[in-house]
């Protein structure tokens, strides 16, 4: 049962090959049996998934199911889900029950999906290994003594180990992506706007973006259909009509226009990353492909910026997190100043921290012109390399990382080496384009990632690249030995 | 040494929309605490803020109001701070572009003088919640209704220059934003209130001196008494040898000073920044032409009109106009009283205005209607009374006697106009004082007021003063 794709799934529950009572008891007995090595989860929401899946049933039973309607899904713990912890991975909240669905969380419900449980993450999205939650580091499942990456490890972890068929995750610098290519999964960062950001606890807000994870881009194609659309709750999405991803999986990639960045392939690209990389595009070669060497000029200038644009962001979107309202509070606060001060020091970890401190000196008085403002500058310039690269080419295509899943506490007191983890990935959220990241080979028995990188409002095709890539490979297939 | 006072004043004039600026949440005043603060006002994880179109339209109409240049882009930003009734830990404000920019309003100072106070900008941003520190045993309660309520904050150019301008301009404001129908002015509410930097220097200086800034003035009274003190208090302390700090300061009413609130030191870093939660407020040309269309005729407009077509004085028809409702209350009665313009506007300045301020009330509260008044205004026309006597009529409206007609009836005010009965009273009073008659004759002219006086006495007022004087004169 747990090795079916969703199209599988959802067509064994339509033939009564098994319930979707049945379909969740299983995930949810694999969870117990092998989250302990793994820690992927924060919450399992056991009763509220066996009651929405005996729901599903009646509904497959009625014939008004859709797709998704019975299958399983974990929810990244940063979407609030109403009458459910939604920590975040911070101590910070902890204590926090939801009173409301993020509209994504609505729209997947409201699709007959059973919630499974909340998945572990970097404390509020901020790390690149997993390592910088509340709840401890999860694991990766292809070697426990690697980590999964971040900061949706818990996402990438649980799917991988086929502790869930799909999942959601966010996606700032990389935090879709990566994951996803160090478990061997699909993940795709969609255009900004595409998804509501509603309800999914802000980052950094001109960065955030939700998005499958999954094991194929047939099912992330399914998944997005369901979390992609207009909000009006969000201002900054965007009224625009969601196709139907499946449609066009299948659609010929002959003669499709691809990028190869240059700046993806120099200095500190991992030799077997690259070499599985370029095996990748061989293939895609046969399948039709053209393939140009292009140049995104303003590459080295992505981390930088980011590391301005997205702490400034953060710095304040987590100023409402002061013990007063919901949230950690200190014990006995002698005064105001006192409950602030102790409960932000209490309840947020060393990484969210630092960012706050670096957010807030880039946003005052003095230092706004040479770091905000100049970041901003910088991010059109790396805004528009793509749109110039895009003139020339269909797809932009390189590794997701630069290289496999690293071990365990290695970079975790290192936050320099641990930034560059996202070096491919940050500049599409810079741009707000739209990316997926596919399984591409092994290294050292490690998943390595491709980075197929689209134009905005590219999605569809980008899942049909994706796609006809896994028509004629295996690697998204394999399954982590100890969890088969 | 003469001084020279420097004023700039921030109005913050709440904006009439039924729901807040960024959440579907109601307004209205005087709810229970925190029940009408939804997820959005409460700041909880994962909200984000959704702008009230209506409040665009109401900052826009004030815009085009004052002849200021209303942004086809403006930015909405976050000003950054912490307090307890702040519930995002930042205020979303417009910093620098705001939706309004560049306007002038002119203010009646007196009957020959009008001044013209810029207008730097106005900005949209929501309001806070309120702090409760009383009822909570050293603690403090947080009231987050008010939090996200949409705030239009009306900043002058520093060209007031004496506190009686202050409130002039800022009665104005208050006058407009009641005209224009986008803020119901009420400041026990605080849906109007201001901040005043104040500042003094030499008189002749250009250089302007260091201002400290009053917060939170919520009556046209603290405001004026306000600045006054601190003008003193400046004043005071640079003729002592000493220097104005720039800061916050508090106006305590009960103890007619300002104290400071917070110092220059602990003044905040707001790290102000572009909300990446909202677009950029896009308008066009042609919605502003819309917009513009809808425009009430504003009081600038009403006065020159007043001056025209009734032929009232620039500065009675400033009074008139000072509010909607008021000048309504004004053509209503013209309307009524067969158009003796002057008349209305005399009654209206003089009594009626004098009687609303005496018992504390609005015009649209008055007791004495604008029919009332008209019909009392015709029994003075077609002489059933006096002038005098109205007065006495008048009061009786207000105390709820009911009409003209019905009081002159009940309490006997009909003016004597039988010259027989005149004449008869006229006799009397010349045969009773023989001494003033004779010394009236002898050329003491000032004594005929005596005799009038007199007769009105007799007549208990009501006889006409004019048919007195003529029968007067003919007899002495």
């Amino acid at each position: 049962m747990h090795n079916k794709t969703i199209a599988e799934l959802a067509q064994a529950l339509r033939a009564g090959d098994f319930s979707s009572e049945e379909l969740t008891r299983a995930y949810l007995d694999r969870i117990k049996k092998y989250d302990g090595q793994l820690n992927s989860y924060i919450t399992v929401t056991e009763e509220q998934a066996m009651a929405a899946a005996r729901n599903a049933d009646q509904k497959l039973k009625n014939g008004d199911a859709s797709v998704l309607t019975g299958i399983p899904i974990a929810q990244k713990d940063i979407f609030c889900t109403k009458g459910v912890k939604t920590s975040c991975g911070s101590k910070m909240l902890d204590n926090f029950i939801s009173p409301y669905d993020a509209t994504t969380v609505q729209k997947i419900n409201d699709a007959g999906a059973v919630m499974l449980g909340k998945t572990n993450m970097d404390e509020f999205a901020m790390g690149s290994s997993n390592e910088t939650s509340y709840y401890g580091a999860v694991k990766n499942p292809w070697n426990t003594d690697k980590v999964p990456g971040g900061s949706s490890g818990g996402a990438a972890a649980a799917v991988a180990a086929r502790l869930a068929p799909m999942a959601t995750g966010t996606d700032t610098g990389g935090s879709i992506r990566q994951p996803a290519a160090l478990c061997g999964l699909t993940g795709m960062k969609p255009t900004y706007g595409r998804v509501s950001r509603y309800g999914m606890i802000a980052f950094a807000s001109s960065l955030d973006q939700g998005g499958p994870i999954t094991r194929s881009a047939e099912d992330a194609a399914m998944l997005l259909a369901v979390m992609a659309g207009f909000d009006e709750r969000d201002s900054t999405s965007i009224d625009k009509p969601v196709p139907d991803y499946s449609a066009s999986l299948n659609e010929s990639i002959d003669g499709l226009k691809v990028g190869l960045p240059k700046e993806f392939f120099g200095e500190g690209l991992d030799d077997g990353v690259a070499r599985a990389v370029d095996a990748a595009i061989e293939e895609y070669r046969k399948l039709g492909a053209d393939f140009k060497e292009i140049s995104l000029p303003n590459s080295h200038l992505s981390v930088p910026t980011y590391y301005v644009v997205a702490p400034a962001e953060c710095s304040t979107n987590l100023s409402r997190f002061d013990g007063v309202r919901f949230g950690h509070r200190c014990d006995d606060p002698k005064d105001l100043m006192d409950l602030y001060k102790r409960s932000r020091g209490e309840g947020f970890g060393e990484e969210v921290k630092r960012r706050i401190m670096v957010g807030t000196y880039v946003l005052s008085a003095g230092y706004y012109d040479a770091y905000y403002l100049q970041a901003q500058k910088t991010r059109h310039l790396i805004s528009d390399d793509f749109r110039q690269a895009f003139a020339d080419v269909d797809v932009i295509m390189g590794p997701t990382t630069p290289e496999v899943a690293f071990g365990l506490n290695d970079k975790k007191d290192d936050p320099l080496a641990m930034y560059l983890s996202d070096i491919y990935t940050i500049a599409v959220n810079l741009a707000g384009l739209p990316a997926v990241s596919i399984p591409a080979g092994f290294v050292n028995d490690m998943p390595v990632g491709l980075q197929i990188i689209g134009d905005y409002f590219s999605e569809a095709r980008l899942l049909n690249v994706a796609h006809r890539f896994q028509q004629v490979s295996d690697w998204h297939q394999r399954t982590p030995a100890a969890f088969e | 040494m003469q001084w020279e006072t420097v004023i700039g004043l921030e109005i913050h004039a709440q904006l009439a929309t039924k729901s807040k600026i960024f959440s579907a949440a109601s307004t209205a005043y005087g709810a229970q605490p925190n029940t009408q603060a939804c997820a959005v006002d409460l700041g909880l994880p994962g909200v984000l803020p959704v702008l009230n179109a209506e409040a665009v339209r109401m900052a826009a109409k004030f815009g085009l109001a004052v002849g200021a240049n209303v942004a086809l882009r403006s930015v909405f930003a976050r000003k950054n701070y912490f307090y307890p009734d702040l519930p995002k830990g930042y205020q979303i404000s417009q910093f620098e572009l705001p939706i309004v920019e560049t306007g002038m309003l002119d203010i009646q100072l007196d009957e020959d003088t009008v001044k013209r106070v810029g207008i730097t900008r106005a900005h949209l941003e929501e309001d806070a919640g309120k702090s409760l520190h009383e009822d909570f045993h050293g603690s403090t309660g947080v009231d987050l209704n008010r939090a996200g309520t949409p705030l239009l904050e009306i900043v002058s150019e520093p060209d007031i220059r004496s506190a009686v301008e202050a409130v002039a301009y800022m009665k104005k404001i208050h006058s407009l934003v009641r005209y224009l129908e986008i803020c119901d002015g009420n400041m026990q509410e605080g849906s109007f209130r201001c901040d005043a930097n104040v500042s003094v220097r030499p008189m002749g200086q250009s250089e302007l001196g260091t201002r400290t800034e009053i917060k939170n003035l919520n009556s046209f009274r603290f405001v004026e008494k306000a600045i006054n003190f601190e003008v003193e208090r400046q004043i005071e302390v640079i003729e002592n040898g000493g220097k104005i700090t720039q800061e916050t300061r508090l106006y305590d009413s009960n103890k007619n000073e300002t104290r400071p609130m917070r110092s220059k030191e602990e003044a905040f870093d707001y790290r102000y920044f572009p909300d990446p939660d909202l677009l950029p407020v896009e308008i066009d040309e042609a919605f502003l032409v819309e917009l513009k269309k809808t425009l009430p005729e504003l009081p600038d407009e009403k006065k020159a009109r007043f001056v025209s077509e009734h032929g009232l004085l620039p500065y009675d028809a400033g009074i008139l106009t000072s509010s909607r409702e008021l000048a309504n209350y004004f053509e209503e009665a013209v309307g009524h009283a067969n158009g003796d313009a002057k008349q209305v506007a005399n009654w209206i300045k003089g009594d009626l205005l004098a009687a609303l301020n005496k018992d504390n009330l609005d015009i649209i509260d008055s007791p004495v209607s604008a029919l009332m008044l008209a019909g009392m205004i015709a029994r003075i026309s077609d002489n059933t009374i006096s002038g005098k006597i109205a007065k006495q009529v008048f009061e009786a409206m207000w105390g709820g006697e009911g009409d003209a007609d019905a009081v002159i009836e009940s309490q006997g005010l009909k003016q004597i106009t039988d010259t027989g009965a005149i004449e008869k009273i006229v006799d009397e009073i010349i045969a009773n004082n023989p001494g003033q008659v004779e010394q009236y004759r002898g050329g003491k002219d000032k004594l005929f007021g005596f005799f009038v006086g007199q007769v009105m006495k007799e007549t208990k007022g009501k006889a006409s003063p004019a048919q007195v004087n003529e029968l007067l004169k003919k007899k002495l």
